[in-house]
């Protein structure tokens, strides 16, 4: 099966070169390949695989990297709506013991 | 849990590679979305086989789904489990909401004495874990050397053997038809209960036409529509899924329309010929808009899509699906009172 893409020029992935240091966290934990190796620093080599999910910018000790964080989730960002402004937008119950979450499927 | 094995940590619980029937069988029901928030196990420290100060030690959450995945892959090994308090959420979830997070990272290993437990100072982490934890950041609270495991849990064996080694296939994140398949259930019985809750709605407005109130009213034209929300269902939440990479188009919205528009075609040549042309539009209409919206939500059960990508797709999508909503309420309501 080839890969399953979603859409293209939308995400908010951005990555400063200069500040890489070669540690290589950016390539480990995105699960799209979206970093790769390139001498001794990363590059980004697919940028509309990104899935916004942060795990690079959280592990990138050096501030090279920079990306609006979040879950891809119709139902999690109709919840946030409700939830008013600014809400963030996650999945599945809110809290400890809150009961059941959105119906949605995310978690 | 099978015992307990000493530690200088004092005692930890020892847990088997096998899984029950009972484990089994609990998998299958949260699958199916019973009991699926109270589906844990305590947080903590677990040995797995005879495990010594040299074992890995495995980080996973407290999802029962979740840690019986990473138990049963390791098989004839020994090695520590160490499990967050993710309040029974899964790894990539947990992680997304911050609960499977540095934080809850260092405070485990503290709690767990890990120190004393084993001499390597390494944890492994789910990397799908990552969207939460900072590895240098659990570095400096712990003194642990946090080391990215693969996505699936299936590949640590070889992982472990590898010498904590990942190849960048055991990095990537895939959506095959098993990983989507197990997923349907619990999309369809979330709908189906809203699908029932305007059946019953319908059924009371259906009796209303000229006249006044009359039953076989209700049954002509709840019946009909019944078929139009099980199709409706159907396309949404099983078949899209399934046939995701192969329909048409990059949004959800689109390749949901695709389905629906197939299932219209399947499903209206067999409304009963009483059935009004208004209520043969709103059931068309129901098919386009609901598979659409129902295969948008599920994006946010698929592993590729982002938020900036899901916000631009509702953009464009959701205003014509609840206009083709209402317009279908509408329409089949209408339809009530003319031939």
């Amino acid at each position: 099966m080839s890969d399953l893409r979603y859409l293209d020029d939308v995400v908010t992935l951005t990555y400063d070169r200069a500040k890489c240091t070669g540690c290589q966290q950016c390539t480990y934990v995105c699960p799209h390949g979206v970093f790769v190796m390139d001498g001794n620093r990363a590059v980004m080599r697919d940028r509309d695989a990104c899935i916004e999910c942060g795990a690079c910018a959280l592990n990138c000790d050096f501030d090279a990297i920079h990306v609006r964080a979040g879950v891809g989730c119709a139902a999690g960002i109709i919840a946030s709506w409700f939830r008013g402004k600014g809400g963030e937008v996650s999945c599945g119950p809110e809290g400890a013991g809150a009961g059941k979450g959105t119906s949605g499927g995310c978690c | 849990m099978t015992g307990h094995v000493t530690t200088l940590a004092g005692p930890v619980p020892v847990v088997s590679a096998k899984l029950t029937a009972r484990d089994r069988l609990g998998g299958w029901k949260v699958r199916w979305g019973i009991r699926r928030y109270s589906y844990t196990v305590d947080p903590g420290l677990y040995a797995l086989g005879a495990p010594s100060d040299t074992s890995p030690v495995l980080v996973t959450a407290n999802y029962k789904l979740s840690f019986d995945a990473l138990r049963c892959r390791l098989e004839g090994r020994a090695a520590w489990i160490l499990a967050l308090d993710t309040r029974g959420i899964n790894v990539w979830c947990a992680a997304g909401k911050g609960t499977f997070g540095t934080a809850e990272v260092a405070r485990r290993i503290e709690a767990a004495a890990l120190n004393q437990v084993v001499s390597h100072g390494v944890v492994v982490l789910p990397q799908l874990g990552a969207p939460g934890v900072s590895a240098p950041e659990v570095r400096r609270r712990s003194g642990f050397r946090a080391v990215w495991g693969p996505v699936r849990a299936q590949d640590l064996p070889a992982f472990i053997d590898g010498g904590l080694r990942a190849t960048p296939e055991m990095r990537r994140v895939r959506f095959p038809l098993r990983d989507r398949l197990v997923l349907v259930p619990l999309e369809m019985t979330a709908v189906a209960g809203i699908a029932l809750a305007v059946l019953v709605v319908a059924a009371a407005v259906a009796g209303f036409g000229p006249g006044g109130f009359s039953l076989a009213r209700v049954l002509a034209g709840v019946l009909p529509l019944a078929a139009v929300l099980a199709a409706t269902t159907l396309a949404g939440t099983v078949l899209t899924p399934l046939l995701l990479p192969w329909l048409p188009g990059r949004m959800f919205s689109a390749r949901g329309f695709a389905v629906g528009a197939v299932a219209a075609a399947f499903v209206l040549p067999w409304m009963p010929p009483t059935y009004s042309t208004l209520r043969l539009a709103a059931a068309a209409l129901t098919m386009l808009a609901g598979s659409s919206y129902l295969a948008m939500n599920f994006t946010g059960s698929s592993t590729f899509t982002s938020l900036s990508g899901v916000e631009k797709e509702m953009r464009a999508s959701l205003p014509w699906q609840v206009a083709g909503a209402v317009a279908a309420a509408a329409l089949w309501i209408a339809g009530g009172f003319v031939r």
